[in-house]
């Protein structure tokens, strides 16, 4: 009867957009929502900047070269040629040469702290493995300066050239002359400090490794080394190879060891012994001095081109961590 | 307990910070690496002469000089190599007022070598630098080499031409020397702060040019004089252009810019590179100062200007002890009456 | 069985578990080596003038690197300051607030930014910090290295603050606390071992970078005043000696080099120390 009360009637009024809005601000919650999304767009802000920036400022030579400047060799300030082929063949040079020293001894260095090493020795040596990553490339470089250099000059490089350079096929790779500087020095330098992601990427991949794939395998009468190699590493395969190329993008960007060690000549050669050079290491050397626009134009191309390869693989290094992460990891 | 600790090391920090905040005047310069022991040198002594003048003068190379210079990022640059006459108007275009060169002091190239038993100073012909620094002579037993020092025993090795990786001033006289010399040189490779070098390792600066022809058996490399006497590094004689092999020394330098000097230009510009004169030094050169002919700030106006006068008169005083031969006075004298050009 | 066959894969398996054992005995043994030779090299060249004295000029013995010291304090701070707020904050939204595909744009971007080469980075940050104002500067610096800053942060901060566990947020806010309330204070704190640890391992390192200094805080013979001058700094004070022909300067890149590196080195360790210690909330 009367007691029933007409809700309708004393409804409270719907709120208009501003209160509401204004409400959701003192609340804070929206405020905090629009500060973060600010300075998490930053990044995006940051980063398109910066890529806008090295296209512009590299259309000089874009528009004199073109694609040609991929596969020019000359590099001529006076003469205003210029072209890349020589310091993408020293990057690709002395970072596969890196490779090939790193992986190896990483990869195994893994497997042992992985596999077969007790925990508490495995995490403490781990520990030492991520402190060598932490050394900074100045410090990389100071030490190739004094001690890989002298060494290579005086004793690896003639024994290379006594032995390997004298195997005909193989042995172009170590002719004279031979001066400590050169591909095969930073290629050293660069292993050295591309290991520890290597070990530290693959070690973690190893770990996730699925205890029944060991077991079982090891229940089939393999070796722990059968059961390993066999079995463990195809199934981390695709994240060590993530980290592989991981690495890789790191010491394609690597500048100032490079450029201690590598004897800055722009030039191809067949012999890892002779001197070369980066794009790293030829923008920190030219960069501040290169007098004349197309001159400098040329440097930040070649910027470019350095940013797009490490892009490209660093793309390729995180799907595959994933694709082992999320437990893909099958068998060859 | 954390969080104060964290506000309290803030706050000194600025503290710190505000207080370093001096009331001097501060010029940033860069360039040459060429009088690079001259100009450090300089700038210490007359820091502590007049205390609130700080002069940060920065060895990047004559090529960053300039392009430092253009882009307006120093307030002076400093080059062996004169700017010419396309960067002379891109400065006045950029940067709206006119750059002025001023000579410091005259400094020479040597050709410097590392060779196991060789001790004594080699003579070089002007045909053998062209010919091992385009890579047609490759052993030092070549007879180019051999020809003009006998008595002397030659390795058969390769030679190791060590250069600039970087744009250098040093660079710029080396090569103006060569293409004088050479036709060849002129037309293949020509006169820069960077050239495209047919042969040879690079060195950063003339630190790393000496740094590498001192570390590396069997080379041969270009350094400023005063950079091989302070490494102790042997260096040879060069032949001039009336055929006579001269070591580089205050005397020979100093009979290089003799000619030049009684018909300076107005603007200071000149090549005194493979000069006529029996005992003319031929790889000697001025090196300048590129100051721009107006400055915003009062006090770095007068600051440079001072700077330049203490330098044509005291500062000529530090020079012999660093292997640097002095301005000629006529020069001198040119050079006080150019410092008014500065507004 | 074939018993030869079986032989041949024990010595297999002997062998070349022995060889991984080497192999990470070998890098270990690197490490020592690198800090027995910058600890003999540079301690000898450590004295009281290294930390207080300015550079001498060029060619003459002596001198310190006391403005190096400062500048690359002074660096780290700018870095910070323009790197921190970004990367915190940039995480705090990844882990609390974001969307799907906007959350998906960010990290791919930040991934992307994590993987410039540093002299890129320099390259940008002449562009943008000192060619507009023509002239070197610390602030040209720190932004550069700011920049380099901002991926680490921004992971660091993110992985953390997901690894609080759901009930204390739902605590907070069965209490009543608003979203942003819960954040900064409970979540934030729970992580902040976490962060903090994060933010120590990013500064170190940032400490050692070279190449983005080259084009941006150029260097300095004397001390830099403010923050609108070049300035020394320990790293490109070290590449400049070391490549010198000076047997006094490499004694001091090499003094130079064991004092950036005792320090790096130290903010690791206590980094992983407390990380492996303390962080309650840390999953497996």
């Amino acid at each position: 009867m009367s007691a029933t009360v007409n809700v309708m009637e004393h409804a409270v009024p719907p709120e208009s957009k501003l209160r509401a809005l204004l409400r959701r601000l003192r609340s804070g919650d929206e405020v905090a929502h629009v500060l973060t999304l600010t300075f998490a767009a930053s990044i995006l802000l940051i980063t398109g900047l910066l890529v806008r920036e090295l296209w512009v400022t590299s259309h000089l030579s874009r528009a004199k070269f073109g694609w040609m400047f991929l596969w020019t060799s000359t590099w001529d300030p006076i003469f205003d040629n210029f072209g890349a082929l020589p310091f993408i063949y020293g990057t690709m040079v002395t970072s596969v040469l890196a490779l090939l020293i790193a992986v190896p001894v990483g990869l195994a260095s893994a497997i042992f702290l992985s596999e077969l090493a007790p925990r508490k020795i495995s995490n403490s040596l781990s520990f030492l493995i991520d402190l060598l990553a932490a050394v900074p490339s100045v410090i990389y470089g100071l030490l190739g300066v004094f001690i890989v250099v002298p060494l290579m000059r005086e004793k690896i490089g003639p024994m290379l050239i006594a032995t390997i350079g004298q195997v005909p096929g193989i042995g172009k790779f170590f002719q004279p002359p031979n001066y400590g500087v050169g591909f095969f020095t930073a290629g050293i330098v660069l292993a050295i400090m591309i290991v520890p992601f290597i070990i530290s990427v693959s070690r973690e991949v190893l770990i996730t490794v699925p205890r029944e794939q060991r077991e079982a395998a090891l229940a089939l009468g393999a070796t722990r080394w059968e059961a390993t190699w066999k079995v463990v590493v195809p199934w981390a395969r695709p994240g060590i190879m993530g980290s592989v190329f991981l690495a890789l993008a790191r010491a394609l960007g690597e500048t100032m060891a490079v450029t201690m060690v590598i004897g800055n000549d722009p030039k191809i050669a067949a012999s890892l012994l002779a001197p070369g050079y980066t794009i790293a290491a030829v923008i920190a050397n030219e960069f501040t001095e290169a007098t004349g626009d197309l001159y400098l134009s040329s440097l930040i191309e070649l910027g470019l081109v350095l940013f797009l390869m490490t892009f490209i693989l660093n793309g390729l290094a995180r799907v595959l961590i994933i694709a082992t992460e999320r437990g893909g990891g099958h068998s060859a | 307990m954390r969080k104060s600790l964290l506000v309290v090391s803030l706050v000194l920090c600025l503290a710190v910070v505000i207080a370093a905040q001096g009331g001097g005047v501060l010029l940033t310069g860069a360039g040459a690496t060429f009088p690079n022991p001259m100009y450090s040198k300089w700038f210490d002594v007359y820091h502590t002469l007049h205390s609130n003048i700080e002069i940060n003068y920065q060895s990047i190379g004559s090529g960053g000089g300039i392009r430092q210079v253009l882009a307006g990022t120093v307030d002076f640059g400093a080059s062996d190599g004169p700017m010419n006459d396309d960067q002379i108007k891109e400065f006045k275009q950029k940067r709206g007022v006119d750059i002025l060169h001023f000579p410091t002091v005259l400094g020479a190239d040597v050709p410097t070598y590392n060779v196991a038993g060789i001790t004594t100073d080699l003579n070089f012909t002007q045909k053998a630098l062209v010919a091992v620094f385009l890579g047609s002579i490759r052993k030092w037993n070549d007879p180019e080499i051999t020809g003009p020092n006998p008595g002397v025993k030659f390795p058969d090795s390769d030679i190791l031409v060590v250069h600039r990786s970087d744009g250098s001033g040093t660079t710029y006289v080396w090569t103006d020397f060569l293409a004088k010399a050479s036709g060849e040189w002129k037309s293949k490779v020509g006169t820069g702060t960077s050239v495209n070098w047919p042969v040879g390792l690079g060195g950063k600066g003339n630190e790393g040019v000496a740094g590498l022809v001192k570390q590396t058996p069997n080379s041969l490399g270009y350094v400023e004089l005063v950079y091989a006497i302070q490494n102790k590094m042997p260096y040879g004689q060069v032949q001039n252009a009336d055929g006579k092999f001269v070591k580089a020394d205050l005397a020979s330098v100093t009979a290089a810019a003799a000619e030049a000097s009684k018909n300076m230009p107005d603007d200071f510009r000149v090549s005194i590179t493979n000069a006529l004169g029996a005992t003319a030094y031929p790889v000697s050169s001025f090196t300048w100062l590129l100051i721009p002919s107006q400055f915003s700030d009062p006090a770095k106006r007068d600051a440079i200007k001072d700077f330049l006068k203490w330098m044509l008169a005291d500062g000529q005083n530090y020079t012999e002890a660093l292997s640097y031969a002095r301005l000629p006075k006529p020069v001198i004298a040119k050079e006080e009456q150019a410092i008014s050009r500065i507004k | 069985m074939n018993r030869a066959l079986l032989l041949w894969r024990k010595i297999v398996n002997i062998v070349m578990l022995s060889l991984t054992g080497l192999a990470a005995l070998l890098v270990v043994s690197i490490l020592f080596f690198i800090l027995g030779y910058l600890v003999w090299n540079g301690g000898r060249a450590i004295n009281w003038d290294f930390f207080t004295k300015l550079p001498k000029p060029v060619g003459e013995t002596g001198g310190g690197m006391a403005n190096a010291i400062v500048g690359s304090a002074k660096l780290l701070f700018l870095a910070s300051v323009f790197g921190l707020p970004i990367g915190f904050l940039g995480g705090v939204y990844l882990a609390e607030f974001g969307g799907k595909t906007f959350t998906f744009l960010i990290r791919y971007t930040t991934d992307l930014l994590n993987g410039v080469p540093s002299i890129v980075i320099g390259i940008f940050a002449y562009s943008i910090a000192v060619l507009p104002v023509r002239h070197f500067s610390t602030t040209a610096g720190g932004v550069a290295l700011g920049i380099m800053m901002i991926p680490i942060a921004v992971r660091t901060t993110e992985e953390f603050l997901r690894a609080v566990p759901g009930s204390l947020r739902e605590g907070a806010m069965a209490l009543g606390a608003s979203k942003w309330k819960t954040i900064a204070t409970v979540v934030v704190p729970a992580s902040f071992q976490g962060i903090l640890t994060g933010v120590m391992l990013d500064l170190a390192r940032v400490a050692g970078e070279t190449a983005p200094l080259l084009f941006t805080a150029l260097n300095n013979r004397f001390w830099s005043p403010g923050w609108n001058q070049p300035t020394a700094s320990l790293p490109v004070m070290i590449f400049t000696y070391a490549i010198a022909p000076y047997e006094d300067w490499h004694r001091q890149a090499w003094a130079a080099g064991l004092v950036l590196l005792a320090l790096i080195l130290l903010a690791n360790i206590c980094a992983r120390l407390i990380l492996a210690r303390g962080t309650k909330f840390r999953t497996a």
